[in-house]
């Protein structure tokens, strides 16, 4: 077999292995969280009487590994089972949540990872220029900021004081696609602004490390102009670090912008989250959980197998 | 040490200040601090003036002694996970490296399942299990940000681990320990130095982000991030006593950066 | 020099309280009657008359994606505005007087002991499938809330129904366990929602001012006006969009820019600077909701009445009120009775902080030098834990030690309520003095979270019930609540108010007190203005 077919087979097994790890490690953790769904639902309003009644509805009281491979079972087979809290299908509580989670990120995607790499390749070329020092600092202060101080600021900015975009982003399916466009506007600009951050970083910096390996020495030796240089040998070569912290990036877009979707009310799959584990409910929060680190593990899967794909060595074997 | 500093360029020196004069604060809060940490003291939100150098806040407190206090809470707690997760994150990753084999291994696994699960999301569900104090708050931030400090000191340690005079160390019969701490841990130094300033950053980020969702440090502590947090409703109403903690943030990170951002380029122009 | 016509407009803008009103109206020589007259009257209501058409959209604090559309599962914001503000009916409804009035129900009465009570109902009724309420619709409603398996927190009202009879097709009787003279209050709950036998609570389907159309569990309602209303004078908007806004910031944020019309649970501190906005009303409710710390009286040194004495002395209520609730809200005087119930003793005199008298009962006691471990969460209500600060810090100047102790948020209600010898709580509303005895007063109460047991106390509950003669009745709810004053477990420092905001452009009449947003009914009882 082709070594690079091999690698990349290998590297998929491992993510499966991975994630059938995740799998107990959140079946095992979620089982450890104190009080349970009876007492959590009912609150103050629990008695002895509802929280028994509640018990045996919910079948609480089987064996946890009994549980445990009833549960991967189903979930390879598709079968999300029910909240605890409400009895839905957790397929159709998650599905049009994850589909939200997904069309923020990738909307913010499609405009902030051009947009920085094309910084981190300006910054690189007109390297220690004053131009590279401002969006040095520019993005800096960017991402040192609070998520949500952000957002509350261009709540302040571009909601309240000169209307132009909604300040809560509930989107539901009435609404046509532009309408949905104009309504997420504030918080694609505010994770944007996180993200571009990062990635410009990282772009200047993988550039600028190649950019002292000897073969762009002879490059330069031979009179090949700094940009030329950058974008036809430097480029290729700073791929895979590239490649990395965008999808990292991508990442926490799908699986960490909680707090924004706090603030602009955005239905996403991370309030989900947040609200089954304040109420316990169990099978939401280990489906959400796996749902989470697949795609996290499928990123990484494919960043892997993008940067062997891109670097010349293994794409050429011998 | 002095020269170094004196070769510097500006913008590292800029940030060496900043860093100097966050230290200070640290040490000195009580002492400058014109008011009491949670002392109520005048109305809500009033502008700045010359008793209140920066106004006050949501419920009547000096804002100024309050950015001065949160400077000694909130660098104290994250020096404190960002020494643990160093402490914690490093000899696991010096350890893999130097190893190798199963070791290796099954580290990098664990740190692989770990990180694959939101950081936020996990340390919401692990803070809701033990319940939020600052003992519990440093560990459970210093073991989720453990993990990527192990993969950048194993990286580093990779790299260094097959250069010759390791080999030679090795051959000379030293022991494990003994490669560890003088022929590896000098040599990964800088970038380590690197990235111990980015998570020290990130570490404040996280607790403002732990506070929002009602999880950081309780009040009525100062801390910059929940600080930020409890005022934020004032925005909105053109009132600016919430841009001083997060200008806080931001000058310190922007002046960790400076610092980083040189040491990152002396250690490549080392190794080059 | 201050007028009635001014404290009027004060009053209908929400910026003098109830109490005050009459507290001011009555020293402008006022008689408490005309007082009275002019709380019962259209002291809101210049507003404008009821006009229909229009979406109506509100954001709530208060929705959770566990939510469900069952009445027995309701117990937030969101699930009561949309159950009970839009898609359903009880039996009776309670007025902004805190009456209750027919609804579902036409009329009621019962036997001279109120044992036994008859409710001829509403005919014509239909429901929003088509089919027309009967009796059996009722008795099969309230029934899911009764027996063994239901996981009903009515349930424990429910509980004193011995027996539902349909006596006819449009009338049915009550056979209570023991004599109750507010029952039909009872059938008021926002659980008790009236649906059709062919219902399997989880469809939406009710009698209400507005049909269900879509629904996301915390996220989003929508709902449109219902044609057939049995109520023509209700209902008045086209559509009510229910939008679950947790965030303060976003709820005001999402009012001021004129993305919402309706908001519930103003952030406190910066609820001024709200009220100084063009086109928004602020609307205060000084309802029940209050907030208690509760000891065990069972357990020492808590069973030493004179030790509750010292730390009923030991709190500032004035500084608390100002503090944690800064000013919305009015201070307790240790009983759970607030001065908007019908039967509130208001010849009682108010408990001031009195550190001499705290001293002079912690001496008594024989305990100057414990210290007393209090328990307390924000989980327990916002600013808990500040209020347990302060109170620390007054108590100190009686000589009493307290130490608070932080409980994590999580599992308050059942590690640390009812388990904890002292801790903190809150209270919602309950419309009757009975209702709000007999769940956490009562000596055989589940959720008698003190383990009081005073024996005057328990048989004056019994008998009150029973008592339909007005003057007689309220000297024993007086009686009672002077007795949980001077003997029960509980501090009742404050009564918090409910705070609400508007856009200018909605029109309402006078406004019930007993739950959020006029009772839960602000989609059906306001309107926009032209």
């Amino acid at each position: 077999m082709n070594p690079l077919a091999s690698m990349i087979s290998k590297r998929i097994m491992f993510g499966v292995l991975t994630l059938m790890a995740i799998s107990l490690l959140i079946f095992v953790g979620v089982e450890a969280l104190p009080g349970d769904l009876a007492e959590a639902i009912l609150g103050q309003n629990a008695t002895p009487e509802t929280i028994q009644a509640f018990r045996t509805e919910l079948k609480l009281d089987l064996p946890a590994s009994e549980r445990y491979f009833s549960w991967i079972n189903d979930f390879v087979h598709g079968d999300l089972g029910h909240s605890l809290a409400n009895g839905r299908p957790i397929a159709e509580v998650i599905g049009w949540r994850f589909a939200n989670s997904l069309f923020l990120a990738v909307t913010t995607a499609v405009f902030a990872i051009p947009f920085a790499i094309m910084l981190g390749l300006l910054a690189a070329i007109y390297r220690d220029s004053w131009f590279d020092r401002l969006i040095s600092i520019t993005t800096l202060s960017a991402i040192s900021l609070p998520e949500f101080f952000v957002a509350y600021i261009l709540i302040a900015l571009f909601s309240v004081q000169i209307p132009l975009f909604p300040c809560i982003s509930t989107i539901n399916d009435d609404m046509s696609f532009l309408t949905k466009l104009h309504a997420i506007f504030l918080p694609c600009l505010t994770l944007a602004l996180v993200v571009i951050g990062h990635m410009m970083r990282m772009t200047r910096a993988a550039i600028i490390n190649v950019l002292s390996s000897p073969f762009i020495e002879m490059a330069r030796l031979k009179g090949i102009s700094n940009r030329r240089i950058i974008i036809k040998h430097a480029l290729p070569n700073a791929l895979s670090p590239i490649i990395n912290v965008v999808v990292l990036n991508l990442a926490y877009l799908v699986v960490g912008v909680v707090v924004v979707e706090v603030v602009f009310v955005y239905p996403g799959l991370g309030q989900l989250l947040v609200d089954a584990v304040s109420k316990r409910d169990l099978p939401v929060v280990q489906a959400s959980g796996l749902i989470f680190a697949g795609t996290y593990v499928f990123l990484n899967l494919m960043a892997d197998v993008l940067s062997m794909l891109s670097n010349p060595k293994l794409r050429n074997p011998r | 040490m002095l020269t170094l500093i004196k070769q510097s360029p500006l913008s590292a020196k800029i940030g060496m200040l900043i860093i100097l004069i966050n230290l200070g604060t640290v040490l000195l809060a009580p002492q400058i601090a014109p008011y009491g940490e949670t002392e109520l003291i005048g109305d809500v939100w009033a502008p700045m003036s010359a008793e209140h150098l920066l106004g006050t806040d949501q419920l009547g407190r000096d804002m100024f002694t309050r950015v001065l206090y949160g400077a000694r809470n909130t660098i104290s707690i994250a020096l404190a996970i960002v020494f643990l997760s160093f402490g914690f994150g490093c000899s696991c990753g010096l350890l893999a490296a130097t190893l190798g084999g199963w070791v290796d291994q099954l580290l990098g696994r664990v740190v692989d399942v770990v990180m694959a699960f939101p950081t936020l999301i996990f340390a919401l569900m692990v803070l809701s299990v033990l319940g939020t104090s600052i003992p519990t708050l440093i560990f459970v931030i210093a073991i989720l940000d453990s993990t990527r400090v192990f993969r950048v000191s194993r990286a580093v340690a990779m790299d260094i681990e097959v250069m010759d005079f390791v080999e030679v160390a090795r051959l000379r019969g030293e022991g494990l320990w003994w490669i560890m701490c003088n022929e590896i841990l000098p040599n990964a130094l800088p970038p380590l130095i690197a990235e111990f300033g980015l998570r020290f950053c990130f570490v404040f980020l996280f607790i403002s982000s732990l506070s929002f969702l009602g999880l950081g440090i309780q009040p009525p502590t100062a801390d910059w991030g929940s600080m930020v947090r409890e005022n934020a409703g004032a925005i909105s109403f053109g009132i600016f006593s919430p841009m001083f903690p997060a200008l806080a943030i931001a000058v310190l990170t922007i002046g960790v950066n400076l610092v980083v951002d040189w040491m990152l380029k002396r250690s490549s122009m080392l190794r080059a | 020099m201050i007028d009635v016509e001014l404290l009027k407009r004060l009053f209908s803008e929400g910026k003098v309280s109830r109490r005050e009103f009459i507290a001011q109206t009555a020293a402008l020589g006022a008689t408490a009657a005309l007082s009275q007259s002019i709380l019962a009257t259209n002291v809101f209501a210049a507003s404008s008359e009821p006009r229909r058409g229009g979406r109506l959209r509100i954001g709530l604090s208060g929705g959770s994606t566990t939510d469900t559309i069952d009445p027995a599962a309701s117990n937030d914001m969101m699930n009561q505005v949309l159950i009970n503000g839009q898609l359903g009916n009880c039996l009776v409804e309670i007025d902004h007087e805190n009456k209750p009035i027919p609804e579902l129900a036409e009329s009621w009465d019962s036997s001279p002991d109120t044992k036994i009570w008859n409710f001829k109902l509403r005919k014509g009724v239909e429901f929003h499938n088509g089919k027309t309420m009967d009796a059996d619709d009722v008795i099969y409603s309230i029934n899911h809330h009764r027996g063994k398996d239901t996981k009903s927190p009515a349930k424990v009202l429910v509980d004193s129904i011995q027996e539902i009879k349909k006596e006819g097709k449009y009338s049915i009787s009550f056979i209570l366990k023991s004599a109750n003279a507010d029952f039909p209050f009872l059938l008021s709950d926002y659980h008790l929602v009236i649906v059709p036998t062919t219902s399997d609570f989880k469809d939406g389907i009710f009698s209400g001012g507005y049909i269900l159309q879509k629904y996301e569990p915390g996220v989003r309602a929508l709902a449109t006006r219902n044609p057939n209303y049995f109520k023509s004078d209700r209902a008045f908007f086209d559509e009510v969009e229910t939008l679950g806004i947790n965030d303060v910031n976003a709820r005001t944020n999402a009012l001021k820019t004129g993305q919402i019309d309706v908001m519930n649970r103003c952030e406190l501190k910066t609820v001024h600077l709200l009220k100084r906005m063009k086109g928004i009303e602020i609307i205060r409710q000084n309802g029940f909701k209050h907030y208690t710390f509760a000891m065990q009286c069972n357990t020492a040194p808590y069973n030493n009445n004179d030790v509750r004495l010292a730390l009923k002395y030991g709190v500032d209520r004035e500084q608390m009120l100002k503090t944690i609730l800064r000013g919305y809200g009015s201070i307790g005087n240790d009983h759970p009775i607030s001065s908007a119930s019908r039967y509130f003793a208001s010849e009682l005199p108010q408990r001031q902080f009195d550190p001499d008298k705290a001293k002079f009962h912690l001496k008594k006691a024989g305990l100057t030098n414990t210290s007393f471990d209090f328990h307390t969460a924000e989980a327990a209500f916002v600013g808990a834990v500040d209020a347990a600060v302060i109170y620390k810090e007054t108590a100190a100047k009686a000589g009493i030690n307290i130490n608070v102790i932080r409980e994590p948020n999580d599992g308050y209600w059942s590690n640390v309520w009812m388990k904890k010898p002292w801790c903190a709580v809150m209270w919602g509303g309950r419309p009757t003095e009975d209702m709000m005895f007999s769940t956490a007063y009562a000596a055989d109460a589940a959720w008698n979270d003190t383990s009081w047991k005073n024996k005057r106390f328990n048989e004056l509950l019994i008998a009150a019930r029973a008592e339909l003669d007005e003057p007689k009745r309220r000297a024993m709810y007086v009686e009672m609540q002077s007795i949980v004053r001077d003997d029960g477990g509980v501090v009742v420092p404050m009564f918090a108010a409910d705070l609400a905001a508007t856009s200018d452009k909605i029109g309402h009449g006078p406004v019930s007190v007993n739950w959020e947003l006029d009772g839960f009914r602000a989609p059906e009882r306001w309107w926009f203005k032209s």
